[in-house]
Order: structure tokens, then sequence, then C-alpha cells
């Protein structure tokens, strides 16, 4: 019967393709893996590490999903990951579920700057951002750009008869929050009562773009839009980018070095949980942000305890020259001194 | 075993039933009754889980949520009206643009107006649509769509941005990334389900049909409106329906183009969000847990709205058989 041959022709078939694909499964090297998952934010700088790492220890291959910063914190948790990655650290209650703050080692490993750019036909650069214009903006109370708030700090710019398109990123994310921890900052303003800080926010005004990518396509296309993305992305896309009031009253553009002075007069914690809600110093740029790695102190597999630890160290000493070239910022050398010291506890 | 082509009238005798208990046949059938129970199975489990995980919001925010607009993660305020608007909105403007677009492909190409060995490369160039990635079809939405409809939407605005609703234009301020084009977007991308299946349906209306109704004196206009196109018209809606279903559930290039924004607006000019586009914009982030029960929540509504659009669907294709009958 037909269906006879063909229920057995089949059934052959998928016998065949199984014996085929089981040989494949058990090639997988046997080198040693470490798996890590978080923050988008640091992923170009940690993908760059772990590559050259992997060149120097070929036996050893780091993974590193960029699902997000809550995404690290939830995976780290479920100890599903040898190691999470979070722009946000963890917060009490995150800790408390780990078993609390002498549990979990917080290492920060990079830092960088959120930069707005802009979109104003005949105004490639120069234009300057006071605090409270910046926040104002965003709370949708100022809409044109010509604005007297913002020509006032803005004589030598033309600034167009334009509606302000607000660009903010939709999915949660931990530049969000560090754009958004800088705003609550600032006293003058009501954005901490009336939006507050956090990977995801109720934004009062604006169009929501999906990743840095969706903000600055938006902001390319749109004449008059504003957005906020990772100085580094910006900087590579050779978007316009605003000068921003720090808290000094000077206006600073992002680079690596205003983003160095703003890490400067940082005291750092034991744990060294620190938000850079508002740095002092004239040429610090005011919204910048710490990216922490995430482990646990005890308890993990000897082995990749051992070249977690080595693999720290590497970065914050040789892994350091790949760190400007991807327009993100060192930590200062005494923190990361410190930092390997912390490492040390790690077992 | 041969057997006659399949219009014989009688029903043959049962030959698969076969006696012995180990007969191929009888395995298959397990397997297949296996698949069949797995797929309910797993539509079930679904349906368990993502209640489950809801709870928490469930508990605290109840039929509550179906009427709040709010969205604040930061003090975790959770409402899934503005969500549950913008995903049928979206889906009602693709619709409203996909049917008749897709019907006129289908009728075009299942009636003689050009030889066959053109016909059939413009059927598969239609289908081929079906197989672009829907992250292609939102970049495509942002560099090259979007564009587009803002220059038509500044243009409605200038034109038209009279037309009011309590006040407020319905062709507001012309963002580019918004519920309108959404709207174009999923037309496009469901536009080869309903067309390539009414396609299919059309052609299998027996020809006897469509020559009785020409012998008749009906032109041709006559013969698709008052002829093939009833008698089609559960196929039809089945292919709506199969379109309507992806449009609800369409996540990347939805979220790449909507501008999500939870709000309900009366200009359709205006940025709107998904619940799909919500759970893909904040699953990964959100890290307590009435946080990821209010997006729990919001994927059970989904999966509400597309069981009562399938129900009803269902309840159409049986009404209009029956009418027929």
């Amino acid at each position: 019967m037909q269906t006879n041959k063909w229920t057995r022709r089949a059934f052959v078939a998928t016998a065949a393709l199984a014996s085929l694909a089981s040989p494949l499964l058990t090639q997988i090297a046997h080198a040693l893996t470490l798996s890590g998952a978080g923050a988008t934010f640091p992923a170009p700088l940690y993908e760059k590490w772990f590559f050259e790492y992997n060149k120097k220890n070929p036996d050893v291959k780091i993974n590193y999903q960029s699902i997000g910063s809550g995404g690290g914190i939830n995976q780290i948790t479920n100890k599903t990951v040898d190691f999470g990655a979070s722009d946000a650290a963890m917060n009490d209650e995150q800790l408390a579920k780990v078993g609390g703050s002498s549990k979990m080692l917080m290492l920060p490993m990079t830092a960088g700057a959120v930069a707005i750019a802009y979109n104003l036909p005949g105004v490639k650069s120069g234009l300057r951002l006071t605090r409270v214009v910046l926040t104002d903006i965003y709370l949708g109370k100022v809409t044109k750009w010509n604005d007297p708030v913002i020509a006032s700090v803005n004589r030598d710019v033309k600034l167009p008869d334009l509606p302000i398109a607000v660009v903010r990123r939709s999915d949660s994310s931990g530049t969000t929050f560090i754009f958004t921890n800088h705003l609550s900052a600032i006293k003058s303003s009501d954005w901490s009562e009336k939006v507050g800080k956090g990977t995801s926010v109720n934004w009062p005004t604006g169009i929501g773009g999906k990743g840095n990518q969706g903000v600055a396509a938006q902001v390319q296309q749109t004449p008059g839009a504003i957005g906020y993305v990772e100085y580094a992305f910006a900087a590579e896309n050779n978007l316009s980018v605003a000068a921003v009031e720090n808290r000094e009253g000077k206006f600073v553009l992002p680079t690596v070095k205003s983003t160095e002075a703003a890490l400067e007069g940082t005291k750092y914690p034991e744990n060294f949980r620190v938000f850079i809600e508002d740095p002092d110093g004239a040429s610090s740029y005011p919204i910048v942000g710490l990216t922490w790695l995430l482990v646990y102190k005890e308890g993990n597999d000897k082995a990749k305890a051992a070249e977690l630890k080595k693999f720290i160290t590497w970065a914050l000493t040789e892994g350091q020259q790949y760190v400007e070239p991807l327009k993100y910022t060192p930590i200062p050398p005494a923190v990361a001194k410190n930092v390997i010291k912390a490492a040390e506890q790690l077992k | 075993m041969q057997t006659q082509p399949s219009n014989q009238l009688e029903a043959p005798e049962n030959l698969t039933a076969g006696g012995g208990s180990l007969q191929p046949d009888t395995i298959a059938r397990g397997v297949f009754l296996v698949a069949a129970l797995a797929v309910v199975g797993t539509l079930f489990w679904m349906a368990f889980v993502v209640a489950r995980d809801a709870m928490p919001a469930i508990s605290k925010f109840g039929l509550g949520f179906l009427v709040n607009s709010t969205w604040d993660p930061v003090v975790e305020e959770f409402g899934g009206l503005t969500f549950v608007f913008g995903t049928i909105a979206s889906s009602a403007i693709a619709m409203l643009l996909a049917v008749p677009v897709g019907l006129g492909i289908a009728i075009f190409l299942t009636e003689d107006f050009l030889p066959e060995w053109i016909l059939t490369p413009i059927a598969f160039m239609v289908e081929l649509l079906a197989a672009i990635p829907s992250v292609v079809y939102g970049l495509w939405g942002i560099f090259v769509m979007i564009p587009i409809v803002r220059a038509v939407e500044t243009f409605l605005n200038q034109t038209l941005g009279w037309i009011q609703i309590g006040g407020k234009s319905i062709f507001g301020v012309p963002y580019g990334p918004g519920l309108l084009t959404a709207g174009v977007l999923l037309a496009i991308m469901i536009l080869p389900t309903i067309a390539s299946i009414s396609r299919d349906v059309l052609k299998a209306i027996p020809r006897s049909l469509r020559n009785g109704s020409l012998a008749l004196g009906a032109t041709r206009w006559e013969t698709i409106f008052r002829v093939l196109l009833p008698a089609a018209s559960s196929g039809v809606v089945g292919a709506c329906i199969l379109g309507l279903g992806r449009a609800l559930g369409e996540t990347m290039a939805v979220t790449m183009v909507i501008g999500n924004t939870p709000q309900i607006d009366t200009s359709i000019f205006a940025p709107a969000y998904t619940i799909a586009a919500l759970l893909a914009n904040e699953f990964a982030e959100a890290n307590t847990a009435v946080h990821i029960g209010a997006l729990f929540f919001a994927a059970l509504l989904l999966f509400v709205i597309t069981l009562l659009v399938n129900i009803v669907a269902e309840l159409i294709v049986r009404r209009v058989s029956l009418e027929r009958n």
C-alpha cells in the first residue's frame, strides 16, 4: 500500500538524519567556556575584549549575550550564567534576592557618556543646551527650536523655526537609566517628581526608537529632532551632538577626555556601586555612567573562577588599550587597581 | 492497492484500519495523534504559563488594567488600554488597505487578463513578499517608507488638517513614525497571505460555475462579484483572518515604525504602541514581579484578542456557508 511505503520511508529518513546529527553534537570543543549576559551599552567593548583574550588564551572562550542589564541581573540571580553585566549595578532589592550584598561582586569595567544628538538644518555643530532646557525639552515644555530659552545661550547659531521632535529609547536600556538619572539630579527641574529615573520610564513626550540605531535613524531623518544615544554610537555615526551645561555652568561636549574628567571627582564605596548623577569639575561632561560585571563571590566552579579573575585583571591592565579606540572611557588606574584587588576574592 | 481518482461518488470502505495491532498504519496513527495533541497541549501550556506569570499584575490591577492608560515602570503603575488600542487600530488600518488590494491581486491573477506565463511569475513574486524577514521590513520602513509617509502626511496635514474630532485634528502633526506608518507597513506584510490564499480559493472554483454564469449572459464584472466571490467567500474570509492574525502579532517591524508611545490620539499620524511591541521593548529589562506580571498580563490580552478574532471569523465562515446551502 502507498501510505505504508511512505511511512516506512519517513521513518528510515528520520533515523538516518538522527544518526548523522549525533556525532556533530559530540564534537564541541572541550575548552573552558565562560558565559555571560547583560548590558548592551558596553557590549562592543566586551566583545572586543573577549575576542582578544581568546586570541591570547585559545583554550578559553567567553560567550556574551547582550540582552540588556535587567536580563543580565535576572540571569546571574538564577545562576544561568557565570557572570552578569549591568549599567545600573544591582539595587538593594536585587541584592537581597541573591543573599545580600556580601555575596555579589560588582566590578566597574568601563565608563561611557550619553550624547545628545540633534538634527537642525544648517546647524552641523555648536548647539548648546542648558540643564534646565534639556529637561524642559524632554518634559515637553519647550517645543520650538527658536524658543528664547534656547536662543539665549546660542547667539552664534541660527536656530530655525521648527518644532522639536523628541526622540527617546523605547526599549528598556542602561542608556535611558544614565540619562534619566542625570535629569533627576537636576535640582531646579521637576523631572524627578514628574518622571523619575529607570531603565524605562513614563515619558511625557516624544517618539520611541528601538535601540541606539532606532533613535539615531529617527534623529537623522527628522529635521528638528533631538535624541540621546551612547556617545560611542554617536561618534561612529558622525551625529551632530550638543554641548551640555554641567554643574558648574560650563558647556561641555561629550568626549573620552570630558568623561574622564567626570569620573575623577567620584568617590567609590567599597562595593563600587556609585552612580555619577551630576559630576563636579568645570571640564566634566555631565551625563556619564559606569558599567559593571556581576559575579558571585563564592561558590563558583574553581576553574571558571580562576579564569574570570585572570580575565578581569587582563581587561583592566593590558586590555585598556582597546577602550579608547572604541570611544569608551577607561576607569581611573587607581580604581582599576582596587577592582583587581576585589576580584581576588572570587572563589 | 490501486485507488480510483477521487471524484468517486461512493466512499470506499476503510482500508487503512488493518487487522494486526502492530501495523505501520497503527503506529503512524499514534504518531499523528501525539503530534496533534502536542500542538493543543503546547497552546494550553503557554496560556497557563502566561496566566500564571501575570498573576502579580492581575491581583494588583484586576480588570482596571483594561481601562487604565498609564504605563509607568518607575512607580509601577501599569494599564493596558493604550496598547490594546494601538494593536487593534494598526491592524484595522492594515486590513482596510490590504483586503481590497489583496483581493484585487487574487482576482487579477485568476482571470485570464494576461497569459499564464506572465501571471505565474507575478503570483510567485507576491508569495515571495511573505518570505522577507520582518526585521528587513522594519529597516525598509525606517529608511525608505517613513520619509515618503512623512511627505504624504505633511500634505494631508496641510490640506485636510481642519477635520477634527473633539477639537483635535485627525490628520495632526506629521511625525513620520506612527499609527498610519505601522498600518501601511503591516498591510504590505499581510498582503501576500491574503492575495495568495484568495487566489488558490478562486482557482479552485469549478470552471463550470463561471461558464454557466457567462452563458446566462452575465458580464465578467457580474460573474466576478455575483458568482465567483460569493462562492469563494469562506476561503477569502479565512485568508483575511490569517492576515489579521499576522498583523495583530507582528512585533519587530511594528516596533521599528510605530513610535512606541503609549497614548490614544485622535490623529492617525500620532505615534502609538502595540502589545507585541511593548513585549519586545520591555521584556529584557523588566525585573520586578509587578512589571513582568504586567507584561504577561498584556500578553494575555493579546491572546484573548486573537482568540476573539478567530472565533468571530469562524462564525462568519459558518454563517456564510450555511446561507449558501
